[in-house]
């Protein structure tokens, strides 16, 4: 499909010599450490997966790489020429692409294009043939006249790919390229990098998504500035193996389940699969604990083979364990109704274009429900009609059986609402934004000191109360959005993309978290970009081009997407393969 | 470089035309597609212009006074009478001070002149008229035109009473030049061609680098060979053209609408611009060299750029009223310079005596903006 790529940009003799050296790199800024002591080599020919929680340095070795920043002791080579000797050289025999497109929103895509060629130094006579190829490879030739302001996440994406690619480099540097790109766009940009490996390109992929570490021919794992592990991934999960099992069939026990074997001291890390839940034991432990878990629960226990993030989670030290304290606290809720969020025929347009179209669902008291789609399919608008942050053109919503419209005052006290990027008040403290937060829905100031107390003992915030959230470490900032947004203790919980660059052992005290409130009752409405964190939910919701195109559990999603090449399908390919039987065609995002 | 083996050496060019013009085409097609840069360059210009030449004026005309006339005889009631006899007094008469004093309190009346019971007697006795002037403290430029004023009116009434006793020797015969009428639009509308160059290059400039960076876009710009000469200078001539031609519109409407007189030449106007120019613009690159942050590069270009050029640049104060030390700061405001030859080249003509200081004052100011821009922007993203 990509037979009309880039020429080769290096001779096969390269393919065993590094095309980057890095060499005892130091980097500090202000006070903190951000690069210590790192050595390694990275070669042509290869995708080197650049792997690490958020913070932990991968962007600040990526600037370093490609000439942006200057290393404070040792050094660096690209191509053999010194990114600080030789600043210019590195310029031209690299591409580089930052976390945030780099686009010019107010230029077309062409534009943009021509903008970088010309800055690169090619004549025009080498362009068109070149910008022919570069748009059929990345499939943008449709698009050329389109600003790409307009563009979707994936092809901003693709866009910023091709402008990286324009010099023809020997060396590839990509920051976090798939972040906010929906799974099917992500699949495309492998596609691309792969073939441009199989070039003799060096090519280096930043992420946080730790199932793209797998992918990769080789990985440098980073974590708090320094390489935990470098080579292939298989290398690493190799340590895991027996670790890993699976208790099967747990059905509406699993989140019971999950928290007491987090709980056991064998286990070392756990997750929900579906109707199942992964455990991963912890070294040298031995699976006798949890058989005895399975053997009571009624489940069945499976070995499963190990992943690249059970390793991760082991090299740090295992997960968290799985009682919330924060849903210990709670009461349970009680519900006069038995649904929880409900729409009926919600359909929301600006001007022409119709954002939500016809969607109708019910969720229960006490479900976890996921928002799925690709970017652009009417998730976030959907979500803020049943928020009541966005008015209906048409259609019903009701929360807790109030309808958003007659009475959107009452209706949004019993939801709480924690909003992309977490939204606290950096200008405020810590116990500021708590105070604000319970100020907002209306607490009377006996209820108002009693909760925030509360919040501070159990999410362990009393040493931060003065400090700026922006200054948090980041679980704790997570801590802090949930307690604002759980303040009135809501029967309704709405998480938009609540763990969206937010590091693995973070995402799973999350979890805890909302498993604990779920477990009391509290229905959560949640959206999310991680097709592993769709597991934990009971039923998703998948929207494509603003319409409703799947509804299940998500082991029946899963289970619809098995076929002979694929007898085992992840969430992710369950995804893939619910849009691409809808869309039938590959022009997916309009 | 393909077949290179990386052991040959790749030199950059620090200054490639091609690279240029592409960065000229870009920022310009940016310029021309983002509407809040046309709102600041051409829409924002007219405002202050329409602002400037219809509802700010500097002229005192028609102040409202009243006229308390206690004294019942004829003498009083013709110094009452002269005050009727001029255009920059508006009079309201009456016969008791309780009348007018709430007048004065609501603001109604600027101030008022009472004639006593007794001015005739003492009048007749000492030759001098006795009369009280109250003025509104609250406002002390009207007052004390409205305190001169009224004295003058009476010094010319008692003048007139006595002239056959003696008449002065000298004859004082005002004559204003450059603007007879004394009308403060033809003073104003040039001064405000210099506020708006101060907005486009300094509040733009500012405006447009810090967008780079907040966008991520100056980050992949760095990550090319493309050097910082480039970079800032494909930046700046963009919005130098939209400066001068804003410019050229301004001194359009002036001439053409307000009927101001150009009395300079054209030429000479666009020169004293586009030198005017090189510390607008510099400023501006100066402030996006300091942030990366919109907003603050926004403030930053208000308070630097633009208050400076409003109040200290003699557009709207005078300088020779400043207290000293302040006076002594206006030598560094580019604006000051860029006004007094505006102020020059609309109302006398080309004066190079008075150009050619200023133009060394605005490139002087301009090249040192420069200098330190330039030792604060590196290709680094620290």
């Amino acid at each position: 499909m990509y037979t009309a790529a880039i020429p080769p940009v290096s001779a096969a003799t390269e393919h065993d010599k590094a095309a980057i050296v890095i060499d005892q790199l130091n980097k500090h800024f202000d006070n903190v450490h951000a690069l210590r002591d790192l050595s390694a080599k990275i070669f042509y020919g290869r995708l080197t997966g650049l792997v690490g929680p958020d913070g932990a340095g991968k962007t600040t070795l990526l600037r370093i790489l490609a000439g942006l920043l200057r290393p404070d002791t040792g050094h660096v080579t690209l191509a053999d020429f010194d990114v600080v000797t030789n600043n210019d050289a590195i310029h031209v025999i690299s591409g580089y692409m930052p976390q945030r497109f780099g686009l010019y929103e107010d230029l077309t895509v062409i534009e943009n294009m021509h903008l970088q060629a010309q800055l690169r130094g090619m004549d025009t006579s080498q362009q068109t043939a070149l910008f022919t190829r570069l748009l059929d490879f990345t499939r943008l030739a449709p698009f050329t006249k389109r600003l790409s302001g307009k563009l979707s996440g994936g092809m901003k994406q693709k866009l910023g790919l091709a402008c990286a690619l324009m010099a023809r480099p020997k060396v590839l540097l990509l920051d976090e390229p798939s972040v906010g790109v929906d799974p099917v766009s992500r699949q495309d940009l492998w596609h691309m990098v792969q073939e441009l490996t199989g070039e003799g390109m060096a090519v280096i992929w930043s992420t946080a998504y730790l199932d793209e570490a797998e992918r990769c021919d080789s990985v440098l794992l980073l974590n708090e500035g320094q390489f935990a592990f470098d080579g292939p991934p298989g290398e690493l999960t190799q340590h895991l193996r027996n670790r890993s099992f699976r208790l099967e069939a747990v059905g509406t026990q699993r989140r019971a389940v999950l928290a007491e074997a987090l709980d056991l001291d064998s286990v070392s890390d756990g997750v929900i699969q579906g109707a199942s839940v992964r455990l991963v034991l912890r070294v040298g432990s031995s699976p006798e604990q949890i058989q005895m878990l399975a053997n009571r629960t009624g489940a069945q226990l499976v070995p499963v083979p190990a992943r690249f993030e059970d390793a991760f989670i082991d090299l740090l030290g295992g997960g968290p364990g799985g009682t919330s304290a924060l849903a210990e606290h709670l009461p349970p809720v009680e519900l006069t109704t038995s649904s929880a969020v409900s729409c009926h025929n919600l359909t929301k347009r600006f001007g022409d274009f119709i954002a939500t179209d016809n969607v109708s669902f019910e969720v229960h008291k006490g479900e976890i429900f996921g928002l799925l789609g690709p970017n652009g399919a009417g998730k976030s608008t959907t979500f803020k009609m049943l928020c009541g942050l966005l008015k209906p053109t048409s259609g019903e919503a009701h929360v807790v059986g109030l309808d958003l419209r007659r009475a959107p005052g009452i209706a949004k006290a019993q939801l709480g609402y924690m909003a992309q990027k977490f939204s606290l008040y950096d200008l405020l403290s810590v116990q500021q934004n708590l105070e604000f937060s319970a100020g907002v829905y209306g607490l009377g100031s006996n209820i108002r000191r009693d909760r925030i107390e509360e919040m501070i003992s159990i999410f362990d915030l009393r040493r931060w109360l003065s400090v700026a959230p922006g200054s948090l470490p980041l679980g704790h900032k997570q801590r802090l959005a949930l307690a604002c947004a759980l303040m009135h203790r809501p029967p309704v919980l709405f998480l938009d993309e609540p763990t969206s660059g937010v590091d693995p052992i973070t995402r799973r005290e999350f979890w805890t978290h909302i498993n604990g409130l779920a477990r009391k009752g509290v229905t959560i409405m949640v959206t999310t970009h991680f097709m592993d964190e769709a597991e934990y939910c009971d039923r998703v919701a998948i929207l494509y081009r603003a319409r409703l195109i799947a509804l299940d559990t998500p082991d029946a999603l899963k289970r619809d997407a098995a076929s002979a090449n694929c007898p085992d399908p992840t969430m992710e390919d369950a995804f893939i393969h619910l849009i691409e039987t809808s869309a039938l065609t590959d022009e997916i995002e309009i | 470089m393909n077949s290179a083996s990386g052991q040959e050496k790749i030199t950059v060019r620090h200054f490639d035309p091609v690279r240029f013009m592409a960065l000229v085409r870009k920022e310009s097609l940016q310029a021309i597609r983002d509407p809040s840069t046309l709102l600041i360059a051409l829409v924002l210009p007219l405002i202050l212009l329409f602002l400037f030449a219809y509802a700010v004026s500097l002229d005192v005309r028609h102040v409202r006074i009243g006229v308390v006339l206690e004294s019942p005889g004829a003498t009083a009631r013709t110094l009452a009478d002269a005050f009727s006899g001029t255009l920059y007094l508006d009079v309201t008469y009456a016969y008791d001070r309780r009348e007018i004093a709430g007048k004065l309190v609501s603001g109604e009346l600027r101030g008022y002149v009472v004639i006593p019971q007794d001015f005739e007697r003492h009048f007749a006795e000492t030759g001098q008229p006795l009369v009280q002037i109250i003025t509104d403290g609250s406002q002390p430029n009207t007052a004390d035109f409205v305190a001169n004023y009224t004295q003058g009116v009476i010094q010319t009434w008692a003048a007139s009473f006595t002239e056959t006793m003696s008449t002065p020797a000298v004859q004082l015969e005002p004559r204003y030049w450059f603007n007879p009428e004394l009308a403060s639009r033809s003073a104003l509308v040039p001064g405000a061609i210099a506020i708006i160059m101060t907005i486009i290059g300094t509040l733009l400039t500012a405006l447009v680098v810090a967008r780079e960076w907040e966008r991520g876009t100056m980050e992949v710009i760095l990550s090319t060979p493309a050097s910082v000469l480039e970079i800032l200078a494909g930046k700046l001539l963009p919005y130098f053209v939209l400066g001068m031609l804003s410019t050229l519109i301004a001194a359009a409407l002036a001439v053409f609408l307000f009927d101001v007189p150009l009395r300079g030449s054209l030429p000479a106007l666009l020169v004293l611009s586009a030198v005017f120019m090189i510390p607008a613009l510099g400023q501006g690159l100066l402030i996006s060299s300091l942030t990366r942050n919109q907003f603050l590069a926004s403030q930053l270009a208000l308070f630097s750029g633009y208050l400076p050029a409003f109040m200290l640049s003699g557009f709207l104060f005078e300088i020779d009223a400043m207290p000293a030390p302040v006076r002594a700061i206006t030598w560094l405001i580019p604006a000051r310079y860029f006004v007094s030859s505006l102020k020059t080249i609309f109302l006398a003509g080309d004066i190079w005596e008075v150009f050619i200081p200023d133009l060394i004052g605005m490139a002087t100011i301009g090249l040192v903006f420069f200098l330190i821009a330039q030792r604060h922007t590196r290709k680094s993203l620290e």
